[in-house]
């Protein structure tokens, strides 16, 4: 994902769901920062799921791979239209 | 050929562990530990307490609520059961003095209870009445390895929760199930007595927030029953915040789910059981249908529904 305007509606979903800001730095992982808990990363993903109309199979549901901004885009690139 | 639920059983050890009595060996607060996972206390039995004894008054139980004499088959699922063989199985057909009844082990943790249940409905039609129980000694399990996990220590309890399945007309006739499994999730959530139980959390929350409600309205759907007309939702107790996001993905009510969570803690497969136990004691003339779902190591899961035949027309 290298459209701005899709990283920034990632941007916009994934801030729906933590309780400060996002980092600066894309790496960073959401869950050590405490930014997202087990119980928000469902909503999390049905929201991008929502946003980007796609079906995330449960298969793909691995918490590694939606840890960070930067995982996130990277899942986003590949599966997203 | 239908099944029928007859009642159920259960047995808790009467020792109360605290969220305070643990607090101070895994560093953390009484607070934190219920705002963590819903739960206030746990029950641990004694050391010398098996799980077939576990298993053997949750079955008494369910034999006295019942009034069934007759067994003409015993399903045991417990992952806490120690390894080796036989497994509890025998041991509880003997101590219940039926030690001439098939008795099967069924050695999974969670959702072993709900699989035991669909077999005896499919079972039943050879064997009668079956006995499925569900026990759990995990706080043997919590003693394996080293220091103790504050993610694994705070969530589980002991106990025993039993249900007769016949093929003879009973309270609920059992209208559907489904039974699923995962096995590239078989390393996220185990244990093998030589080192600590292993889970990840995150998986695991993750994967049963989405299947849980998907095996619920699979075998709703089948039956064209929509989710606010189910009575209740008798339910694996693993984590109250995750059932009560069930719920709300499904569109009813936290009321509908029966928990018990907050005083047992995670009593892995026999907590479905006890939770159906104290709901039908305390719903002497209960509303149908009922749903029973389970989520666990495996990953295994699936659910069960079961209507008064008169209710259902």
């Amino acid at each position: 994902m290298s459209d701005p305007n899709q990283i920034q509606r990632l941007r916009r979903v994934v801030q729906q769901f933590t309780k400060d800001p996002l980092p600066a730095d894309s790496e960073e992982s959401l869950f050590e920062s405490g930014l997202l808990d087990s119980f928000a990363l469902p909503d999390l993903i049905s929201a991008l799921e929502q946003e980007f109309s796609i079906k995330i199979p449960d298969r793909d549901l691995n918490p590694r791979k939606f840890d960070s901004i930067a995982r996130m885009e990277e899942y986003l690139k590949q599966h997203a239209g | 050929m239908p099944a029928y639920i007859h009642g159920f059983g259960a047995h808790l050890p009467a020792r109360i562990v605290t969220n305070t009595d643990i607090a101070d060996r895994i560093g953390k607060t009484a607070d934190w530990i219920e705002k963590a996972c819903g739960i206030r206390e746990r029950r641990w039995t004694e050391p010398e307490i098996s799980v077939a004894d576990l298993a053997v008054a949750a079955a008494q139980n369910c034999i006295e609520n019942i009034g069934q004499q007759e067994i003409g088959l015993i399903i045991v699922a417990s992952g806490s059961a120690p390894g080796g063989f036989p497994g509890p199985a025998t041991e509880v057909a003997l101590k219940l003095g039926c030690a001439a009844v098939p008795a099967i082990d069924l050695p999974m943790a969670s959702a072993g209870s709900l699989f035991g249940m669909v077999m005896a409905s499919q079972m039943c039609q050879q064997y009668r009445d079956i006995l499925v129980i569900g026990a759990e000694k995990m706080s043997s399990v919590l003693q394996v390895g080293g220091a103790p996990d504050p993610n694994t220590e705070i969530l589980f309890g002991d106990g025993a929760g039993a249900v007769l399945i016949s093929s003879r007309p009973g309270r609920w006739r059992i209208l559907d199930s489904a039974l699923h499994s995962d096995a590239i999730f078989r390393d996220r959530l185990s244990f093998d007595w030589h080192s600590p139980l292993k889970m990840d959390g995150l998986t695991v929350i993750l994967q049963a927030s989405r299947k849980l409600p998907a095996v619920i309205e699979e075998v709703l759907t089948r039956q064209n029953i929509v989710t606010t007309d189910v009575a209740a939702f008798l339910m694996h107790q693993a984590n109250q915040n995750l059932l009560i996001r069930v719920a709300k993905t499904l569109g009813v009510g936290e009321d509908r789910f029966y928990l018990n969570i907050a005083k047992y803690g995670n009593t892995s497969s026999a907590s479905m059981l006890i939770a159906a136990a104290e709901w039908a004691e305390s719903n002497p003339h209960p509303s149908s249908p009922i749903v029973f779902a389970a989520f666990g190591a495996g990953f295994h899961w699936g659910a069960l529904v079961a209507g008064d035949d008169t209710a259902l027309g």
